[in-house]
Formats: C-alpha cells, structure tokens, sequence
C-alpha cells in the first residue's frame, strides 16, 4: 500500500533543493502492517512517519533521487531510483542519487534477504508517475490546455497541439504548489514505452569505483578522529579476567586502552567485549593490541570441538525429528521394500569475509553519536548503538557508507556498536578496524549442518518414498539461547518446499545448539539445503541408470503450483497468492540451462564431467550447469557455466548478470574450500590462507547467464545464484571422476585418480 | 628520517620505520583509494606501484618504501582516465568495488610490463588479487579489451 504526498514546503531535503522545488515523498506500509496503518492518525502523521524515498525535482531541473538502501553491489543503489526515473520520465544524465541516514520514516532499509527490488517497485513507480503528472498538470495551467493533451518527452512537458514545450526545472515551482493527484490519475508506463527498466543502467558509482574515489567505510575520515583494534574473547561468551596493558602503552602512537565489557545473552548483535587499544593510527593500534596480555575466562564453550559436534550432529540428522511437511506415509512405502538410496550430506560454519573487513566509525558527544558505517541496516545500527550507549535511538544518526560487499555480516550492528561505545569512554571520534583475522574468527557464521536423505525407487527407479531429515545449528539461537529447532523462515530455504512430485513424501528437522554466533551468509540455508536435495537427486539418477536432467524434470513433475497449505511456509514475506512455487518455472530454467550448454550433445568421459541442479529461493528460480575437469591429482577447472534465472521481472538485466556470475565464484569458494572449524572453543581459521576463497585461476572460466523474459512480478537476484551452482558443481565432479560429494568443502574430498 | 616520492610529491616520513606503507598512504596522507583487505599479502586490496612495479602495500614496510616512486590509484593517469580504468568502465567490472584499487593497479602493472597478455599471463598476474564479489571473468575481459585499445 502506497500513498504519495507532496512535501515542497516541509524543508524535508532542505540543503539540496533550491526553494520552490517539487519534493514528493511516497510512504510505503509493508503488508503486514496494513490494516494497522489504515486506522492510524491522519495522512500527514503518516507521511512523516513512513515516507521511503524522496523524489526532488530542482528549479534547475536536477531531479534527486534518496536511495534508501544500502549498495554492497548489487546495484540497489542504482536500479530502484532507475524505476523512479522511467516513470518520471527522467533524463538519467540529470538524476542525482543521494544516500539516505538511517530512518524509520523510509521504511525498511535492511538491504538483506534479495527484496530491495520486489518490496520498493510498486512504490518506486508510483512516486515517479506522480511526480510526472503534478509537472504535467503545472505546464497545462500554465498554458491553459487541458493535461490530457500534454505528454512528457524525457525532462519536458510538450503539448503538441500548440507545439509548447517545458523543462522539468521550469515546473517544478508550480508543480510543487500542486495537490498530490490520486492514485487513478496515474498513468503509468507501459512496458514499451521504458526508457530503463528492463536495459539497465552500469553502477551510479561505476567512476569513482574505478578511480579510487568512491567512500567506503574504511575510507570515513572526520577530524580528531582515533583508530581502534579489539582483542576479543577467543571463546564466544568468554570474558576478560585481567589484561597488562604496559607493553602496548609503549607503541608509539598508541593512547590508551579501554575494557568493553562482555554481552549480556542473547548476545544478538552486541559487541563481543574485550580490550581495545586506541591509537593515531590503525598501524599502531594494532601494534599495540598485539603487545596486550590478556588472561581470559574462556565460559562455558571452552570444551567445544567441530570434529565431535559433526558426529553427534550426522546422529541427530538420522534419528526422527520434528515434522516439517509430510505427504502420504513414507514408512509404509520403505517397509514394501523395492530399491533404497540412503545418504548423509554435510556442510560446515561458513564466513562471510567480504573483502572490506567490518568498520565503524562513531562520534559521540553530548548524548547524540554520529555514525559513518557500511551498514546493510541503518535503523538496527540506531537500536544497537543506542542500547550500547545508553541513549534513544532517534539520538543515533548513522550515515551509511558504500559497503565493500556485504552478502550478510554487516546487516549485524555489534562492530558499529563497538565504535560507539568507544567514542563515548574516549571522548574522541572513534574509528575500530577490524583485520582479516577479526573478521574470520568473529563472524555470525552460516550454520553448520547434517542432511539425511532416504529414498525407496520403483522398478523404473523413480521414488515412491522420499525422506529428508536436517539438523543445523539455528540463527534464532543469536536472540534466544534456547532455540535449536530450524526457524519456519530457514526451513522454508529449500527444504519445506522440496518440489518434488512423490506420493509419499516427509520432511524433519532436528535440535542443534551452537557454540559460535550464527547468522545468515547469502543465500543462508539453501546452501546447504540445496546441496542436500540436487545432490540426493543426482545420485537417484545414477541408481536408476537415468539422464539426470531427465530424471530431475521426472521428479519435479508436471507444471503446478506447489500445495504448500499444510505447512508454515512464509514464502520469503511475500504473498503466495502473487509468488506462488510454480514448478513450470522450476522445469523451465532447468530446460534452459540445459539447451544452451548443449547438455543432451555432451560426451563425458574421464576427468570431464557435467553437473546440473536446479533450486528457487528469494521467489527466484534458477539452475546451473557447470562443466568441470578433474586431473589425476585431483585438480579442478571449470571452464564453463551456463545458469538460466527467472527472476520476473529484471529491472537491470546487467547487474542481475553480473550477480549470477559472482554468485558461481561465491558458490566455487563454499564448495572448494570453504570450511570454518572450532577447536577448544576458538576458530581456527583466521585470513586467506586458511579460509581461502576462489581466486581468478580456480573461478568458473565463463558464466553465461540466461534471463527467462518474464511479467511475473520481480523477484531477489543477489542470493538464489549460489544454491544451484554448489550441487551442480559437485554433480559435475561426479560425473567426471565416479565420486560422489557428501561432504563439503571439496578439499575434505580425495579427489585424485 | 624517510624520504619518498608519492604520485610525484616529495614526502617525508619520521614515524615508525616498520609502519607499513599502506596505513602511511591511507591514515597519514588520506589516499584512501588503497584498500586494507588481509596485511598478509594474500589479496592484492592494497596494491600500488613502487618504481613501475605492482607491490603489496600492507606488507612493505616505510624503510624498504624509502627512496623510491610510489604511485597509488589516485594518480594511475595524469590526465583524465588510464586505459586500464576505461577498459573497467566499459566492461562493467565492479560489483562492491572494493578489491578493484588493487585489480587495475595490478592489471596497468601487468599490461605495461605485457602490452599483449595471453591467459596464461592474465591468470598468473592476477592470481593474487581477490574478488569476493567474483569479477574475475570480466577482469579478464576488461584487460583484453585494455590490451586491445592501446594505440
Ligand atoms: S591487504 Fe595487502 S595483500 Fe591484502
Ligand atoms: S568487486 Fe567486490 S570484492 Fe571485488
């Protein structure tokens, strides 16, 4: 539910606007609070409190654009002011994108979850084709015509008839003195008549990108600012019992060193505690915290090892669980008998490590704290800090930086909070650097987890019984120390959903208590979910002696919307209704992936081999097929992907190519080498040595990515790439050596002759 | 006391000699446009251009800087953009942006060095620069395309 409201004289972007500028505001209400929103107060208390973007049309024609959610690369930034400026009809040369503060008014900003796009593109057309109709109308009083005559030519009003023409820039003063039209006034483009959407644009940034000049976190600079370097405790939940601060007192260049103290559970996305070192400059921050003597009092989690859990967590995952989904009744089909496949898939913690560390930097005087951060979610920085420091979240005012990638860990505000916390006990601006260890051995990692998969096949080798059982260690545990079952919103990721047509078929989900922070990782758990199942299929196929895209498309059944009634399927917070799991969508990319790798032509043989999967996550479908090549030594390459997406509408078919093809060197990394373990309590992994991730030379060669033309509404694209890619890859290997992946990252695997 | 030269501006430096580079050019003279990714040598984020060559900044201390052409990503051309930047530009190479400081220094050092690249020589120049966001596939056309384009 949209309303627009004309805000020229509120001051609202005072500072960037001349006077007499034309300011639309446009107040998004998520679904959910509808029928609240509906009752409440009037339309004015309800513009200032949910307004979620600005549109600004300048005297001088300047059209500004506040984009409201945070860029990390895919292109947010750029694509969601590009729906406005279509529908305004907006010369892109004169948009200017301003990044906005963290503020409830612009609804949610958490960029998190691939629904910038799908939740803002209603509200994002509406407030360009207002904006289009208030200068419309301001050109027809002026020249006495009735609108209907007028249309609009890229940044003019023209009315044929008299062969009058106007720029925005003249309007905008009368426009701006307009009523804000009602929503059936409204024409809104029609799909032919884009300038934008559907073609794209490059990154509003791509320049400064390429330059050096664009400000990420790293880069926030104010005067009188210090630098920051925290031990923390190497134990999640431990505690400093005493430090010696000496030595580090003697770097040159350090100031002083300052206690944080210890969460208090849940720890949710609180600073972890420890001791930092404050200095002139990172290098002797750092210096210095590396001098400190710290003794620790470890907790309870000292006695955790990841060898031990993974055991206990295979167990959990064989053993009956929780009843997620159930059609028909598997046991009674096991006990007829026929052909039974049993399998157990593994996948370890995983860390984010995107490559500009976390950073913060925090100014707090005079009970208000000032915040230049790469936040993925501004307003949760306002609530952390201002919990941390002990002030109303209105008094946290976080300016958000460019993010040098995200994929998750900086939706979490413990890093932001540490600098204000900081800045409060120093007095000063403060500035904390996380380094690459910091970064790996503190993370909310992706949850490690156990699939168990048990399949019964009739004389033709398709499944009259299919099990799945998982056991993983749940993000809710952040908020809540009790949990351990899978939350409905991770359990809807790939595994409630499983989209195969069986008579008989039943999901589980069993308790998993972590011993370290879990968080979300793109594509969070369809990772694992995903690898379960596409592998699982590809295995029924070799049983069966079947193709396993044939097979695959045998299980997925006839085109239908999935029954998913019975379940708790939250459908990625959107209406089934409008994001049905449609499995013709599911088939469909599968075919197409398939057809333009020329799939049905291959010829595996030894060391050569092709893989394919297939997965909707994000409301987005998406399959892969990877070719790879395995030497005798075990060496991979893989010199081609082909992945065909159908993500409804694509508002910027370039950067969602380019998101598929990073999300093939993301899924090379987890499937390679990605592995996070815990021995005593601590990581043990701690840069790129240890946690390697794909370099040029072990990345996919070429991805090709195909996008399915559709008018389905739009749909994620920065995760649904990943879980596809991992099982196809690993399908792949299987084809090309005989062996079959269970357990990842590939590096645990043998995979020499 | 340590002297150097800094996209042509005499410097001088009488901090810590084992400081590195990298958090000289970034927290003492602002070029932020060098990025800290590992300090270990492991990512290429804090590449620049020592006498002509790429070297990693987070592991080059201010003594072994001393005397020497620093040249960072804030001044690749004089004059409007290099080759290499265009070539960036044109093939859409960034997602986050971060790691592509240190890419295109690193690809300007290869391509002044190979003004004709075979894969072979794009791979292992830049084996030891990381993309996170997984560029790689438009790195190498971006250089191809840069190779292809210089007069
Ligand atoms: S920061 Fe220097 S190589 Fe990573
Ligand atoms: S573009 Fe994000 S790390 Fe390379």
């Amino acid at each position: 539910m949209i309303e627009i409201v004309n805000v020229s004289r509120r001051g609202v972007l005072q500072g960037l606007m001349s006077a007499g500028a034309l300011v639309i505001a446009a107040r998004f209400y998520p679904e959910s609070l509808r029928a609240e929103t509906a009752s409440r107060g009037t339309h004015a208390d309800a513009a200032t409190l949910h307004a979620n973007l600005f549109v600004g049309v300048n005297t001088d024609g300047i059209v500004y654009l506040v984009a409201h959610r945070s860029e990390m690369g895919t292109t947010s930034r750029t694509s969601l002011p590009l729906i406005v400026a279509d529908e305004l009809d907006a010369d892109w040369k004169k948009v200017r994108i301003e990044q906005a503060i963290g503020d409830a008014r612009y609804g949610s900003q958490n960029t998190d979850g691939s629904h910038s796009i799908r939740e803002f593109y209603p509200a994002m057309r509406e407030a360009g084709a207002t904006a289009r109709l208030m200068l419309v109308q301001a050109a027809a009083q002026q020249w006495s015509v009735p609108a209907s005559e007028c249309h609009t030519d890229l940044h003019t009003v023209v009315h044929p008839k008299t062969g009058r023409k106007a720029g925005y820039g003249e309007l905008a003063a009368a426009a701006s003195k307009l009523p804000v039209p009602k929503k059936e006034e409204l024409q809104f483009k029609t799909r032919g008549e884009w300038r934008y959407v559907g073609k794209g644009m490059p990154s509003y940034d791509l320049e400064d990108l390429c330059t050096g000049k664009a400000g990420f976190g790293m880069d926030a600079r104010v005067d009188g600012m210090v630098y920051a370097s925290i031990a923390r405790p190497p134990v999640f939940g431990g505690k400093v019992k005493s430090y010696d601060d000496k030595a580090a007192l003697k770097v040159t260049g350090v100031r002083q060193t300052v206690a944080i103290d210890p969460f208090q559970p849940p720890p949710a996305f609180q600073p972890l505690g420890g001791v930092a070192v404050i200095a002139d400059n990172t290098w002797a921050a750092m210096q210095g915290r590396r001098k400190l003597q710290i003794t620790w009092d470890h907790g309870a989690n000292e006695s955790y090892n990841s060898d031990q859990f993974k055991k206990e967590l295979q167990e959990t995952a064989r053993k009956p669980g929780k009843l997620i989904r159930n059609e028909g009744d598997v046991e009674a089909a096991f006990a007829k008998g026929g052909k039974v496949v049993e399998a157990d898939y593994y996948v370890p913690l995983l860390a984010h490590a995107s490559m500009e560390p976390p950073v913060a930097l925090a100014d707090f005087r005079d009970g208000k704290v000032t915040i230049w951060a790469p936040t993925q979610d501004p307003q949760g920085v306002q609530e952390t800090v201002a919990k941390a420091v002990g002030i109303a979240k209105e008094n946290v005012t976080c300016h958000v930086t460019l993010l040098g990638g995200g994929f998750g860990r900086k939706s979490k505000a413990d890093f932001v909070a540490e600098a204000a916390v900081l800045s409060k006990k120093v007095g000063r601006p403060v500035k904390v650097v996380w380094s690459r260890e910091d970064d790996i051995q503190f993370d909310y990692y992706n949850a490690v987890a156990a699939m168990y998969m048990k399949a019964a096949l009739d004389a033709n080798g398709k499944p009259t019984a299919w099990l799945q059982r998982s056991a993983f260690t749940p993000i809710t545990s952040i908020f809540d120390v009790t949990a351990v079952y899978g939350a409905p919103r991770h359990l809807q990721q790939g595994w409630t959903d499983v989209p195969f047509d069986i008579p008989n078929l039943r999901v589980e989900n069993g308790p998993a208590k972590p011993a370290v922070r879990i968080g979300w990782l793109r594509a969070v758990a369809n990772i694992y979910h995903a690898f379960a199942v596409q592998s699982f299929t590809d295995e029924l196929a070799h049983a069966a002696g079947r193709d396993p895209l044939e097979y695959l498309l045998d299980l997925i059944g006839s085109p239908r919307i999935l029954n998913l009634k019975d379940t708790n399927y939250p459908n990625y917070d959107a209406s089934y209704e409008a994001y049905p799991f449609d499995t013709g969508r599911l088939r469909r990319v599968a075919e197409i992936a398939a057809e333009k790798s020329g799939w049905r032509n291959r010829k595996p043989r030894k060391g050569i081999g092709w893989g394919i999967a297939v997965h909707r996550s994000f409301l987005t479908y998406a399959a892969s097929v990877v070719q790879v090549e395995v030497s005798d030594k075990g060496e991979i390459r893989i010199p081609r992907v082909d992945t065909a997406v159908d993500a409804g509408l694509v508002v910027n078919p370039e950067s969602t190519r380019a998101q598929f093809e990073g999300a093939a060197v993301f899924g090379t990394s987890i499937a390679r080498t990605g592995e996070i373990t815990v021995k005593d309590g601590a990581v043990e992994q701690s840069n790129f040595d240890d946690y390697p991730v794909a370099r040029i030379d072990e990345a996919p060669l070429h991805t090709n990515v195909y996008i399915v033309d559709s008018s389905a509404p739009p749909a994620g694209v920065g995760e649904p790439g990943v879980p596809p890619f991992i099982p196809a890859f690993c399908n792949a290997i299987f084809a090309a050596t005989g062996k079959r992946v269970r357990e990842l990252p590939l590096s645990r695997n043998n995979l020499s002759a | 006391m340590i002297r150097l030269r800094v996209n042509g501006t005499d410097r001088s430096f009488d901090g810590d000699p084992e400081m590195p580079l990298l958090w000289y050019l970034r927290d003492v003279l602002g070029l932020t446009g060098t990025k800290f990714g590992c300090g270990m040598a492991l990512c290429g984020a804090c590449t620049v251009h020592q006498n002509g060559d790429a070297i990693r900044s987070c592991v080059t201390p201010m003594s072994a800087a001393a005397g020497s052409e620093i040249r960072t990503i804030e001044d690749l051309n004089k004059t409007g953009l290099h080759p290499v930047q265009r070539a960036w530009m044109q093939v859409n190479v960034p997602q986050c942006g971060y790691c592509q400081s240190g890419q295109i220094m690193q690809a300007a050092a290869l391509l002044s060095k190979k003004p004709n690249p075979t894969d072979q020589d794009i791979e292992a120049a830049m084996a030891g620069n990381i993309c996170r966001c997984g560029t790689y596939q438009r790195i190498r056309a971006a250089i191809k395309a840069a190779a292809e384009a210089k007069p």
